[in-house]
Order: C-alpha cells, then structure tokens, then sequence
C-alpha cells in the first residue's frame, strides 16, 4: 500500500484556481475550463490509489488535465466530417492588390512567444497566491483579480476597509517576495 | 504630516488601486522624496500590478468552488 496520501477534501481550496488558469489558457472558455477542472477532481479520486508520491499532488492534478484537454480536443475534432474548411478572401477595396501572403499569420511574430510567457507569468503567480493564507489570499483576488470594489468585499467578508487594506497590502508584499527572482 | 514607513507602503499599495485619497498620496508623495527604501517598494509594487494585468489572471467566484466541493464530496 502506498504510503502516500492524497487530501481531496482540500483539492478545491488550494488548486482550482490555478488548474483553472491552466486549463482557460488552453481552451479559451471559462464554462469549459470549470468543467474540466471538475472531471480532473473526479479522475483523481478515480486513479487516487495510483498516486505514488513520485510527483506534488498538483503537479499529478495537472498531469491529469493535460489528458482531459487532450480528451476535450479529440471529442471536438470527432465531428471532423461535418465540418468544412473556407478560406475567405478578402474583399474590401481597401486591401486590393495585396497579395494573399501577406494575409496569412506572420512566423517571425512574437505573438506567441508572448502568450506563452504570459501563461507562465498567470501560473507564477497563482502559485504565489496559493501560498497566501486563505483569507489574505481570498481578499486579494476579490480586489486584484475579480476587481470588486472596497465596499462589496467589506460587506461580504464582514471586515472594514483598514483590515482590507492590511490584508492586501500583506499579500502583495509576499507576493513581491515570492516572485521577486524571477519576474522583478 | 510624517507617517511610519510601513504606513506609507500601505498608501502606496491603496494608490495601486486608484483608492488612496488626495492627502495620503501628498504623503506618500513626500515620504518618497526622502525613503529610498519606500521608492524601491513602490516601484516593486507597481511593477506587481503591470505583471498581475500582463498575466490576465482568471478566478472562480467562490459560489463554483461551493459547487465543485459539493460535487467532489458526493465522490469522496
């Protein structure tokens, strides 16, 4: 038996968010990437006696929705046969005369390479934020990432503005911390 | 008019967000003239949110996370 133990009572706390981070950044739709976030939970559970320890439980969580996205492209692209390719020329008089190539994507553009980046600097700090105590951690999204104003989350969290501020400005200063060698 | 320096980082944190008011940036402001320790962190600090909107951080509300965790402890 393994001496390794999983704690699913904590997965939601301490890794949704950023397994969601994870998964938007890949399919682009935030309905799409909670759902499998939640079957990633699920196969966790199901596969729970093959975790070996080898890997940090998060680490083994992303690993298995690497295979649900995987999974999720392979469902959309089963229904190949139905679909159609259209190449749409351009039509406005204002690009007339230009050639074709110039419409088509630019292989010296950073484009990508900044996405990647920014995917990586998303899950940076999510990683950071998930080494904040809950309710610091909590609060900073509220404001920080939900942009919720002072007053809302006062009232939700039955704090007053100076222990928000507190609060924030705590997390920010270990977040700083956190990323300071890497992204500063 | 003169604050501690963790007072004045707080401003300076409260200004990330556009909340700090018209008489604690002066104060911040003038702190920052003298503290060098203050100019770094504030540039750290706006540093942080240029990174936080660079990153396009998503969250789910904690009503879905209620939800997932009720989902999950059906499984459990």
């Amino acid at each position: 038996m393994a001496a390794y133990k999983l704690n699913p009572d904590h997965w939601v706390d301490l890794y949704a968010d950023y397994l969601f981070n994870y998964a938007i950044a890949r399919v682009s739709d935030a309905e799409i990437a909670k759902d499998l976030v939640q079957e990633t939970f699920f196969a966790g559970l199901k596969s729970a006696k093959n975790y070996k320890g080898d890997a940090a439980e998060r680490t083994w969580l992303i690993a298995i929705l690497k295979r649900k996205v995987i999974d999720h492209y392979r469902k959309i692209n089963s229904n190949k046969g139905k679909a159609e390719v259209r190449i749409n020329y351009n039509t406005s008089s204002e690009s007339e005369g230009d050639w074709l190539e110039e419409q088509v994507a630019d292989p010296f553009s950073k484009d990508g390479d900044n996405t990647i980046e920014n995917e990586e600097l998303g899950l940076a700090i999510e990683d950071c934020i998930s080494k904040l105590p809950k309710k610091q951690s909590l609060v900073f999204k509220m404001k920080t990432i939900q942009g919720m104003s002072t007053e809302d989350i006062c009232n939700e969290l039955g704090i007053n503005p100076s222990n928000l501020w507190v609060m924030i400005h705590r997390a920010r200063t270990a977040l700083m911390g956190c990323m300071n060698q890497t992204w500063f | 008019m003169k604050i501690s320096l963790e007072k004045a980082k707080q401003i300076c944190t409260k200004s990330q967000y556009g909340e700090a008011t018209w008489w604690e940036l002066v104060q911040l402001n003038v702190y920052l003239l003298f503290s060098k320790e203050c100019a770094e962190f504030s540039s750290k600090n706006k540093k942080l949110t240029s990174l936080c909107e660079r990153a396009g951080l998503d969250t789910l509300s904690e009503d879905d996370k209620d939800d997932m965790k009720k989902k999950l402890k059906k499984h459990l």
